[in-house]
C-alpha cells in the first residue's frame, strides 16, 4: 500500500457524509437534478463524486466491484483503506464502479428478487459528461418529464422493464452526480 | 458537556451508512418496505423510534427541524424528539412548515402545501397494510411479490356490508405507483390525497418492525376504493373554533361535562398562523 492511498478520505466524516447524502438522496429521489458535492480527493481514475458515494455509502458489509480501468492497485487500496469493503466480482456486488462499457453487460449484476427487490446493485457509472439533456425521462420523482445525458437508453429500459427488480444508478462527472432509479422510465429523446 | 460525547446526530456512522442505503432502495422501490436493522434508541418503542433514526441519518448542519405530533408542535413526544436533535447535531429548529427543510410527523401531513426539497418523516408502528388480515410475515411477503392484494379489498368490502361505508378512517391503505399496498402510518384518511404527487420527499420509518420505505416527490399514490363506494376524505363537518378555517383537519375538544365542545385545527402552525393574521373563529377571545 503506498502513502496516497491514506490521503484523500472525508477530514470531518459525520457532516461531510450527510451532506453528500443528502445530494445522494435528492439526485436519486429526483432524477435529472444535478448535484455538485465535495470531500474526496481519490486516485485516478475514479471521480471526486465517485469517492465521495464511496465514503459516504460503502463500509465493511457491502461488497464492491471495480470494473475496467478502475481495477487497478492504486484504487482497490484507497477504497480498501477508507471503507474497508471486500472487493469482490460483478454478480455478488452492492456497489459497482467503473465506465458504461467496463460495466456492460448489466445482467451481471445482482438485481434482488421477487420478494426482496431491495438486494440489488447500485452502479456508479463515470461518464465523461453530465448534463440535464437527451435521453428523456418520467417516473416517480420527476413533475412531467425531466432530461439527462445517458450514455444509452436500450439497458435502461430493459432495466425498468424488470421493475419492481433492477440496478439502480448513479452518474457521476468530476464533483458532479446525478441518480436514476429503477423506477425511472426512459425514451430516446 | 456530554452532549460532545455523541456523534453528530445521535447515531454512528456505521449505523447511519446502514439506514442511508435502506432509505436509497426505498426510493428507488416507492412503497416496497425495505428491511433495516433497527437500533435501541434512547426512547421507547412507538415514540418514534423509526422516525428518529430516519431523520437521524437524513439530517446534516444546515437543516431546520420541524416535529410534529398529530399536528402540533407542542406535545410531549414532539418537544422531546425536537430537543434531542438539536443537542446532538445542534441544528435549527422551527414551529413553521414553510421554514422547515426536514419535519418529522407523527400521523399527519401538514395543512401548508409542501414544497420541493423538504422532506416529510413518518413515523411508523405497523408498516405491514396486510399484518392485521395476515400475520405471518413470509406470507405477506408473497402476497405483495405476487401483488396479491384480493385480501385488502375483502376487508374494505366486508366494511361496506357491516357498515354500509368504508369505515377504516386512519391507517387507510393505498397503492403506490400501480404496485404496492402501503400503509400510510395512522394518517387520518383525510390526508391520503397529500400522499399523491407531493412536491417533498417522503420517508418512512418503523422502528420496532424495522422496515423503511418512501415515496419519492410526485409519486402517484391512489387510495383503495370501489367505484360505487369511491374514496372519501373525510372530516368533522365544522369550522374551526379558533381560526374559522373550514378546510382543514380538526380535533374534537370537550371543554365542560355539560357536553360543550370545541373544534380546533389539529395543525397547530397552520392554525396559530392564520390566527396571526387576523382570522377568527366561533369560540376566539374577543380583542382587548
Amino acid at each position: 500500500m503506498t502513502p496516497e492511498a491514506l490521503t484523500g478520505g472525508f477530514a470531518d466524516a459525520p457532516v461531510q457524509a450527510a451532506r453528500a447524502f443528502r445530494a445522494a438522496l435528492d439526485a436519486l429521489s429526483r432524477p435529472g437534478v444535478i448535484h455538485t458535492v465535495a470531500g474526496a480527493t481519490p486516485p485516478a481514475p475514479l471521480s471526486v463524486a465517485a469517492g465521495v458515494l464511496l465514503l459516504t455509502l460503502a463500509d465493511a458489509t457491502t461488497p464492491v466491484h471495480l470494473a475496467g480501468d478502475h481495477d487497478c492497485p492504486a484504487l482497490r487500496d484507497w477504497i480498501t483503506f477508507h471503507t474497508g469493503a471486500p472487493l469482490v466480482d460483478a454478480p455478488s456486488a452492492a456497489f459497482a464502479i467503473g465506465r458504461w462499457g467496463a460495466l456492460a453487460p448489466l445482467s451481471r449484476f445482482a438485481i434482488g428478487t421477487p420478494d426482496y427487490p431491495d438486494r440489488s446493485a447500485t452502479l456508479i457509472v463515470e461518464v465523461d459528461d453530465l448534463s440535464a439533456t437527451g435521453a428523456h425521462l418520467a417516473g416517480p420523482g420527476i413533475k412531467d418529464h425531466a432530461h439527462l445525458s445517458l450514455p444509452e437508453v436500450a439497458a435502461f429500459r430493459a432495466n425498468r422493464a424488470l421493475f419492481p427488480q433492477g440496478c439502480d444508478f448513479y452518474l457521476t462527472c468530476a464533483d458532479r452526480l446525478a441518480g436514476l432509479p429503477r423506477s425511472t422510465i426512459v425514451e430516446a429523446c | 458537556m456530554t452532549d460532545q460525547a455523541y456523534n453528530f446526530a445521535y447515531l454512528d456512522e456505521q449505523t447511519k451508512r446502514m439506514i442511508r442505503r435502506a432509505i436509497l432502495k426505498g426510493v428507488a422501490v416507492p412503497g416496497y418496505q425495505v428491511p433495516f436493522a433497527s437500533r435501541e434508541m434512547p426512547m421507547p418503542y412507538g415514540w418514534g423510534t423509526g422516525g428518529v433514526q430516519v431523520t437521524s441519518a437524513c439530517l446534516m448542519p444546515e437543516d431546520c427541524l420541524k416535529v410534529i405530533d398529530q399536528g402540533a408542535d407542542d406535545t410531549t413526544n414532539a418537544v422531546s424528539i425536537r430537543k434531542f436533535f438539536q443537542r446532538t447535531a445542534g441544528v435549527q429548529v422551527t414551529e413553521a412548515t414553510a421554514e422547515a427543510s426536514v419535519i418529522q410527523t407523527r400521523h399527519r401531513i401538514p395543512e401548508t402545501p409542501l414544497r420541493e426539497g423538504q422532506i416529510l418523516v413518518y413515523q411508523v408502528p405497523i408498516p405491514e397494510p396486510l399484518r392485521f388480515l395476515e400475520p405471518r410475515e413470509t406470507e405477506t411477503r408473497k402476497m405483495h411479490e405476487l401483488e396479491e392484494y384480493g385480501l385488502m379489498h375483502v376487508k374494505l368490502y366486508e366494511d361496506i356490508a357491516r357498515h354500509g361505508q368504508i369505515a377504516t378512517s386512519y391507517a387507510y391503505p393505498v397503492k403506490v405507483e400501480g404496485r404496492y399496498v402501503m400503509d400510510p402510518s395512522p394518517i387520518p384518511k383525510f390526508d391520503n390525497p397529500k400522499l399523491s404527487d407531493n412536491a417533498a420527499l417522503q420517508l418512512f420509518g418503523a422502528g420496532r418492525e424495522q422496515r423503511i420505505y418512501a415515496l419519492p416527490p410526485y409519486t402517484q399514490v391512489v387510495s383503495l376504493d370501489f367505484d360505487d363506494h369511491p374514496f372519501e376524505a373525510g372530516k368533522a363537518p365544522h369550522d374551526c373554533d379558533l381560526c374559522g378555517a373550514g378546510e382543514s383537519y380538526l380535533d374534537e375538544v370537550i371543554v365542560d361535562d355539560a357536553g360543550g365542545r370545541m373544534f380546533v385545527c389539529s395543525d397547530t402552525d397552520f392554525c396559530a398562523s392564520r390566527q396571526a393574521v387576523g382570522h377568527r373563529g366561533r369560540l376566539s377571545p374577543e380583542e382587548v
